[in-house]
């Protein structure tokens, strides 16, 4: 043990001690179980015993699951690629406000995104269910132009029909997209906001426009950022419980959920033990890309 | 047509502008939407009937509801309080010094942060039923004992990560002139080291509890029938159906954590303008 400014060693213990133990005792070990749960099989009503089965798994890799695991890896990458589209502008516009108003800009995206999960799922709710806001406006635009058709001698519309924009896939990516756009807007913000802008500048000058200056210029250089936003977007994305559970339709389950109907209803431990795990491997292989597109590009716009 | 915006003043172009507008009414159109219709005098129709406090009157009345509330402040205060400590910890110890196993711990404490919340969340179901049962008798706040266990281990690395970055800008000799002069560890740590740390243990704290107070799906997982919180108990009625009392009580939540979120901000400029 070397303690670098010579502190009595009863200091090193206090510091290091508690934080390894918690982190430890109440991190390490419940996951250590989770894991070796996932080789073992059901015995009786509660048991569990572990004889080291890969069966759980190879479960996993049933034609049901791994169509789950699809679409769940597809709703977060559209999740994903929407946030970006319509993240980017955002995030550009911040970068390019006047100190005061950026400031605001940035309380605006973050204020979302310290407000709970629940309450904006179920704010979403209120929008999306038939009879919400959407489908109150779409209604109103309905009759007012069914209105304008009589008044110009054409046939009236017909009722409006509502819309069924709740308990299905749709309704899934945008609260998804609703929920995560902040994790997005951030890291974009971040990048963007060191990138030199003397080179937009001299692009504009030269005579390129300002989609051209925008993809062979700015998107180049922020890139670290844009793969970070990425990454960072899709991993809480691909692991969404919430917003697939309340907003979503008998056919819109992730993962996620699979994994609590395994443990709360179906009662089937070590087969949702895998699941988990299997979702904790694609994550750490998300987080693992991340760190290895964006290896040695310090985000320096000079460095080209 | 008095001036046109320059190349670069992209903000100041219809387009833009648009986007922006689109992009902050789809944030904020919905949340607003809750908070105005829980003063709405009305039980069912998104029609505004006239403004009234009967359903603040009837949450207040709501003891099922009142209990989740307090339960969710007592469980983020608690909480708070030992992550401060543990996340201030880990961010010294990573920050001082050098040791054996150091980067396995160093990724150990990175893990609760990355690790999807559902599959935290079923390792916490799993560690209370099977190796460390808390049990259900014990009197209140005990009886939270589990929930802020759990959330303790998600929140107190986010703690670590905001005060390592405050240490980084700490200067060594500061602390080597105090222990010159003759201060012991404990003196060096309280008058020289903790005020330095003290705005990123304040971010931490904010941070923290409102971490916790925003969780639903861990907490989903280790709460019990007598240990509901305000998001647990939101969540069963919610899945029933759209009532202005969980406006309400949604809109003092967020009132909270906007006072929360704006103190912070205070916080943090005066922190930056003392410097």
């Amino acid at each position: 043990m070397l303690n670098r400014d010579g502190q009595s060693r009863s200091t090193f213990w206090a510091t290091v001690l508690p934080p390894t133990l918690w982190v430890a005792v109440f991190f390490l070990v419940p996951l250590g179980i989770v894991w070796l749960y996932s080789f073992g099989q059901n015995e009786g009503l509660t048991g569990i015993s572990l004889t080291g089965t890969f069966a759980n798994y190879v479960r996993a890799f049933d034609p049901l699951y791994l169509q789950i695991f699809a679409k769940s890896i597809f709703v977060a990458g559209l999740t994903t690629l929407l946030c970006l589209i319509i993240g980017f502008p955002v995030a550009l516009a911040i970068v390019f406000a006047d100190e005061k108003s950026r400031t605001w800009l940035l309380m605006l995206v973050m204020l979302p995104f310290w407000t709970n999960l629940l309450i904006r799922t179920y704010a979403l709710i209120a929008v999306l269910r038939t009879e919400g806001f959407a489908n109150f406006t779409l209604e109103w635009l309905w009759n007012n132009a069914s209105g304008v058709m009589t008044f110009a001698g054409l046939a009236p519309l017909g009722d409006f029909q509502p819309l069924q924009l709740l308990y299905n896939n749709f309704a899934v990516v945008v609260g998804l997209v609703y929920v995560h756009l902040p994790f997005m807007v951030l890291p974009l913000y971040a990048a963007l906001d060191r990138l030199d802008k003397s080179l937009m500048e001299a692009s504009l000058d030269l005579g390129a426009g300002h989609l051209r200056t925008l993809f062979s210029i700015v998107v180049p250089l922020a890139m670290p950022g844009i793969v970070s936003g990425v990454i960072i977007t899709f991993v809480p994305a691909l692991g969404a419980y919430l917003t697939p559970d309340l907003l979503g339709g008998p056919d819109s389950q992730m993962i996620a959920n699979v994994i609590e109907r395994q443990f709360k209803r179906a009662n089937d431990w070590p087969f949702g033990a895998a699941l988990s795990f299997l979702l904790m491997y694609a994550t750490f292989i998300a987080i693992a890309m991340r760190s290895y597109l964006t290896r040695g590009k310090a985000v320096d716009a000079h460095g080209i | 047509m008095a001036d046109r915006p320059a190349p670069l003043e992209y903000n100041r172009t219809w387009p833009m502008r648009l986007w922006l507008g689109g992009v902050f009414f789809f944030l904020y159109a919905p949340l607003i939407a809750l908070m105005a219709f829980s003063f709405n005098d009305s039980k069912r129709t998104i029609v505004w009937r006239g403004f009234t406090f009967d359903h603040y009157k009837k949450l207040f009345n709501n003891n099922e509801l009142m209990l989740a509330f307090a339960n969710s402040l007592t469980i983020a205060f608690i909480t708070t309080l030992i992550s401060v400590v543990l996340g201030a910890l880990a961010a010294v110890m990573l920050w001082r010094f050098r040791f054996r196993f150091k980067g396995a711990i160093e990724g150990a404490l990175a893990l609760p942060i990355v690790v999807p919340e559902i599959c935290m969340g079923v390792a916490m179901l799993v560690f209370f039923a099977r190796v460390m049962p808390w049990p259900n008798d014990l009197i209140w706040p005990f009886s939270l004992g589990a929930i802020i266990i759990a959330h303790v281990s998600f929140c107190f690395p986010f703690v670590t990560m905001v005060v390592r970055a405050r240490l980084a800008s700490f200067n060594k000799e500061q602390e080597e002139a105090a222990r010159d002069l003759g201060a012991s560890d404990w003196e060096a740590f309280r008058d020289v080291l903790l005020p330095h740390m003290k705005p990123a243990l304040i971010a931490g704290a904010l941070l923290s509890f409102t971490l916790s107070l925003d969780d639903f799906v861990i907490t989903f997982f280790t709460s019990g029938p007598n240990t509901v919180t305000f998001p647990v108990k939101v969540y069963s009625m919610v899945r029933f159906s759209v009532t202005p009392e969980v406006n309400a009580a949604s809109t003092m939540l967020i009132v909270l954590t906007v006072v929360l979120m704006a103190l912070m901000m205070l916080g943090q400029r005066k922190s930056t303008t003392a410097k």
